[in-house]
Parts: C-alpha cells; structure tokens; sequence
C-alpha cells in the first residue's frame, strides 16, 4: 500500500515542479498580494483617535464628559474591559475610559495618539479621571492581514490545485487506466492530500519567511504551532476540494463548484477584515468555513502570541472537518468521466 | 484440451434507452488471443470493461479461473484502453516505474521495454511520442505485472499502417509467451492475424463465433474475381454466377475459379489486369449483417 502511494505522490511532485508556469504562478501570487496591500495601507497608518468607554452605549452620549465631545475623536462603547485592555495594548485602541464607579483613563505608554488623547482629556476642563497604564506594541494593518492573504492564498491553491487536477485526470482517462491496477482510492486520494500539502506548505513557508524579513511582520507565538494550523487548515480544505469534484469531469463546473466554495471563505473568513459586530448569522456560516478557523488561530498565535490551549478548539474543528471531508470524499470518489 | 481462463455468461448492460450489451455468452481458452469484432456501437469494448472489472453489468457474469473475480484479478491482467491519457510532464522510463510500482508482482522492466522496442524512447517526455511510440508504451504499461490476461481494446486504431503492421509484431511476440489475449477490433485484417477464435457482435449481441478460418468456410464456398469495368466487356447476364458492378470494377462470386475463366475468355474479355482474392472477414460481416463493417 505505501509503495503505490509513495509512487502516485512522487509523481503528482514531479508533475507540479516540472510545469513551471504553475510552479511560479504559485509562489508569486501571494508575494504580489502582501506587497500590493502593504503598499495600498501603508499610508493608513495616520493617526486616528479611537476611545472606547467601558459600559452602555447610550450612556456616553449624554454630557457625562466634557471630553466625549470632542471633534475628530471616534468613541464607542465596549463591554468588556480585558478585551479593551488588550486592544489598548495592541494599539488597536488609542484610549480606553471608564466613567461609572471610579473613573479612570487608560492610555498605552508607547502610543503617540495615547499621548496626545490624554493632553485632550486633561484639558477638556470636565472630573479628574484616575490615569492607568497599559504598555504594548503596535499592530500594523499588515501585521493583521498578512495571516489572511496566505490563508486565501492557501485557500485557493488547495482547493483548485488538487480538484481541478483530479477533474483533468478523469476527463482525460488518466484515472481510469490507474483503476484498471491493483490502486486503490483512497491511497490515489491520500497521495494527491500529501502532495498537495507538501506544496502548499512550502509555498507558503517560503512566502512568509519573505515577507515576515521584508515587511518586519509581527510573530509572538511558536512557529510549530502555526504550522501545524497551516498543515491542517491546508489539509482540511484539500480534502473539501476533493469532495466537490469527486464526481466531477467537467472543469467549467469544476471551476464554479470550487468558486462557490472558495468566495464565500475570502468574504466571511475575516481575511479582509473581522467579522466581530456583523450579522449573528454571517457569523454562524464563517464558523462552518475551515478558512476561519485557520485565520483566528493563527492570528491568536501571531498577533497575541497564544498557545496550544488556546488555539485547542481550532485544532479539532480543523481535524474533524478533515476527517469528515476525507470520508465523504473516498465514498463519493468515481474513478471515470462515463461511468 | 486447453482450460478455460474467462467464462462470461448472460451478459446485459443496459443505458437509459439503449441495451449496450444483450445476453452474451462465451468463454475464452488460457493462451489465446481471442477476438471480439463489430463496428463502433456494437457492444465490444463494453463487453471488454465488463470483463475487466472497470464497468458493472446489468446482470449476468464473468468467471476468472473458475470463480468470480477477486481483488487479485487487478494484479493479474493487464489492460490497454482504447483512448489513454498519461501523466504530464514524465518521460517514458518515469512512467513505466510509477505504473510498476502499482503492481506486488512485476515482469523484469528491461525485458519489457525491449519487447516494446522503448529503448530509445525512454528519457522522451510522454507528451512528446508519435502514435505509434504511445501505443507501444501503452502495451507496455499493460505488460508490466507479467498478467496472465492482456486486454487490448482497439489497440492499433488511428496508427498508420506501417506503425499498425509493427504493432502486430509486438503482439506476436507476446503470444509467444502463451499470455491469453482479449483483443477488440473493427481491422479484420487484424483479427485475422492475430486471433485462434473471433466472435462478431452487431447491436449488442453476438452474430458469428469460431475461429476465422472457419467462419469463413462456413459461411462461403466462393472465391472472389474481381476486374476493372472497362475490361467487362460482355453482358452480365450470360455468366453462371452473381455478377457485381461498382466502384469501377466488376466483381464475380465463383465456385470454379477454372470454368469462370474460361467463360471470361470465351466473350473475349482481357484477362490482363484480373485479380482473385479470398473472401475475408470483411465479406462476412456484409453477409450477416448487409452492411460495412468500418466505422
């Protein structure tokens, strides 16, 4: 059994690295589109005064402040406190303030805007807030979207590098002259999985080693444990791809079965941008999508610098997605475009 | 008395609106090459990849060796499909390792790309082969677990003649090695040769069985005199035996091939440019079925 699938993996590898055209496309790809956004958002970084106050909306509209009146400020409520002590940290938000109980301001040392918030504050001429504060380093936009393009990136090579490879084979009669030996499917299924992964990782590797030495991207957790979320992440999506062209010998369906897959992943994903405070229900359908989980566990890992326990739920969804994928794709497998 | 490798009995397949295969019964002595001759939609390959194991019959079935076939039945026969893609972007040698290693039991590789005569091709990228290169290739893929059935589907259909008459070597020589060959064909020339037993099947069904030689003694007692129109200077009417016109020739079905002559030589008409030919397979399949038998 490992010799015939040693042998279909070796082949597909050879296949891959031979077609040049494929091979660069596919490492080139992602490197344009980190560079693209780094440059579109580059300039994004300006200042932009957010300040969350902790407690109800419309409490803060009221004239509990004289500062929550200031132009050009955005506020806004939150509700919990460590969520926004963490933001404030990250330099995600500029400011946080508490008005209920005993008032207090938090600022991060480190942030210009904190600085120049807290000026605002004092001289707004309204109660003295007790000061607080949180240190922490920024995170850029890019920080934040680099886990997204090569989760889409990923996304799109495992989908349509090994479904529309399977849709070629059957409609050429490849699969059907591998049914006519002694191969099994579910050892042509497993070799394309590796090959594919082996690839998609590599790419991927090499691409963010790049970026991360190009762009000085942020990376606070272990290395291993991104990987093995890239490694089931690719895995999972691998084996749906394999799922929805099991039956399939057209490639024109093959390429709508497949976008229909991978589109609403690259919107409700959080590849662009989260998904916290959209429609309950779009959020349900992201949870269903492998991609979402891949990109919250590891931007909980790059961007926070979490750990296994953490990430733990991700991990099994991702497995059992894979397992279930993989199942359904074995049963549903047909080795002929005819038949 | 030779044993019996394939039984296959009762076969049917059924497509919506459409019976591809009704009710065929035969079985297939071990170290044949046995055929299976039709025009494109009688049933033949279908018949072939149900006894390959690659298509499932409506009902009836096939016997290997006396038993239903097993999962060994894979690493036993070897199959050469009618239309075969392979892997892009792997030359020949590259190929016949991947295939080889699909197999637990295998024949020595050199022997088999020199049988093949794929020694100069071997470091060829597969897209790059000629017709007649890919079908030897083809063959060889089919020949690397030694199998004791080799399943050839219209293996010489689309080559050139001089690429089909070299592949039929190549078959002679396997048939030396006392494989049992499955062979499916619209050339009865090739059928002819190759094949000890032939079956003819038309709409599914079987229409004519035995070996060629038979078949043709038993369906004809005739000889075939055939000269150009231009030479048939007499009228039709006046000779013994069926007389056609077609095509430019003139074409007479005789017993006696001596009185026939003498009777073209008494109306005077040349005798210069005549040919006799035997009557084929070709001839036989208009007789059962009064049509063509090329697609």
């Amino acid at each position: 059994m490992m010799r015939r699938f040693v042998a279909i993996f070796h082949a597909r590898n050879m296949e891959f690295l031979r077609d040049r055209s494929s091979l660069s496309w596919n490492l080139l790809v992602p490197i344009l589109l980190v560079l693209g956004m780094a440059w579109i958002f580059w300039e994004d970084d300006r200042p932009l005064f957010k300040v969350a106050i902790l407690g109800e909306t419309t409490k803060f509209e009221q004239d509990a402040h004289p500062f929550l009146a200031t132009r050009h400020v955005q506020f806004f409520a939150v509700t919990d406190q460590q969520v926004a002590l963490h933001k404030v940290a990250r330099h995600q938000i500029d400011m946080l303030i508490k008005l209920d109980g005993a008032p207090t301001y938090w600022i991060n040392a480190d942030s210009p805007k904190g600085y120049i918030l807290e000026k605002m504050l004092l001289g707004s001429g309204g109660a003295r807030l007790a000061k607080a504060a949180v240190s922490g380093a920024p995170v850029r936009y890019i920080d934040w979207l680099l886990p997204g393009i090569l989760g889409m990136n990923m996304m799109f090579s495992c989908l349509f590098g090994v479904g529309f490879v399977v849709v070629r084979y059957r409609k050429n009669g490849f699969l059907k002259r591998l049914n006519a030996t002694p191969l099994r499917a579910v050892e042509f299924l497993s070799a394309q999985i590796a090959s594919r992964l082996v690839i998609t990782l590599t790419s991927v590797s090499l691409v963010f080693g790049g970026m991360s030495a190009f762009l000085d991207i942020r990376m606070d957790g272990s290395y291993l444990l991104l990987f093995v979320v890239a490694a089931l992440g690719a895995i999972s999506l691998i084996a749906l791809a394999l799922v929805a062209t099991s039956r399939v010998s057209s490639e024109e369906l093959a390429s709508g079965l497949l976008n229909f897959l991978g589109w609403p992943m690259m919107l409700l994903s959080g590849v662009w941008f989260s998904m916290e405070g959209t429609n309950e229900f779009l959020q349900a359908i992201a949870r269903l999508l492998p991609l979402t989980h891949v990109l919250e566990a590891a931007r909980a890992i790059m961007i926070d610098g979490y750990g296994w326990t953490h990430v733990a739920g991700h991990l099994v969804v991702l497995t059992v997605m894979s397992a279930v994928f993989m199942t359904l794709g074995a049963a549903m497998f047909k080795w002929r475009a005819d038949g | 008395m030779r044993s019996t490798i394939l039984e296959v009995r009762n076969l049917q397949k059924r497509y919506p609106g459409v019976t591809a295969v009704d009710d065929v019964s035969f079985s297939i002595a071990e170290g044949t090459c046995f055929g299976l001759l039709g025009p494109n939609g009688a049933g033949k390959t279908t018949t072939v990849e149900i006894m390959e194991d690659i298509t499932e019959p409506t009902a009836g079935e096939v016997e290997y060796r006396g038993a239903p076939r097993g999962r060994r039945f894979r690493e036993e026969i070897g199959i050469q499909f009618q239309t075969t893609a392979l892997q892009d972007y792997l030359t020949v040698n590259e190929t016949l390792t991947l295939f080889l290693r699909l197999y637990e039991h295998t024949a020595i590789l050199d022997e088999i790309i020199k049988v093949c005569a794929l020694e100069d091709l071997l470091e060829r990228d597969n897209r790059k082969l000629s017709g007649g290169q890919r079908q030897r290739l083809l063959l060889a893929l089919a020949l690397l677990n030694d199998p004791r059935v080799l399943f050839l589907d219209e293996p010489t259909t689309g080559l050139d003649p001089q690429s089909r008459r070299s592949f039929w070597q190549l078959i002679e020589r396997v048939k030396q090695q006392k494989k049992t060959i499955v062979l499916t064909t619209h050339y009865m020339e090739e059928a002819y040769r190759l094949c000890d037993e032939i079956i003819i099947m038309d709409h599914g069904k079987i229409i004519a069985a035995g070996s060629p030689s038979e078949l043709l003694a038993e369906h004809f007692d005739e000889t075939i005199i055939q000269l150009p129109a231009e030479d048939f200077t007499a009228p039709v009417d006046r000779f013994p035996f069926t007389v056609l016109q077609g095509n430019g020739c003139v074409e007479m079905s005789v017993r006696d091939i001596d009185e026939a002559i003498r009777q073209l030589l008494r109306y005077g008409i040349s005798l210069q440019r005549l040919e006799i030919r035997p009557r084929t397979l070709d001839d036989l399949f208009l007789e059962l079925t009064g049509k063509e038998l090329r697609p």
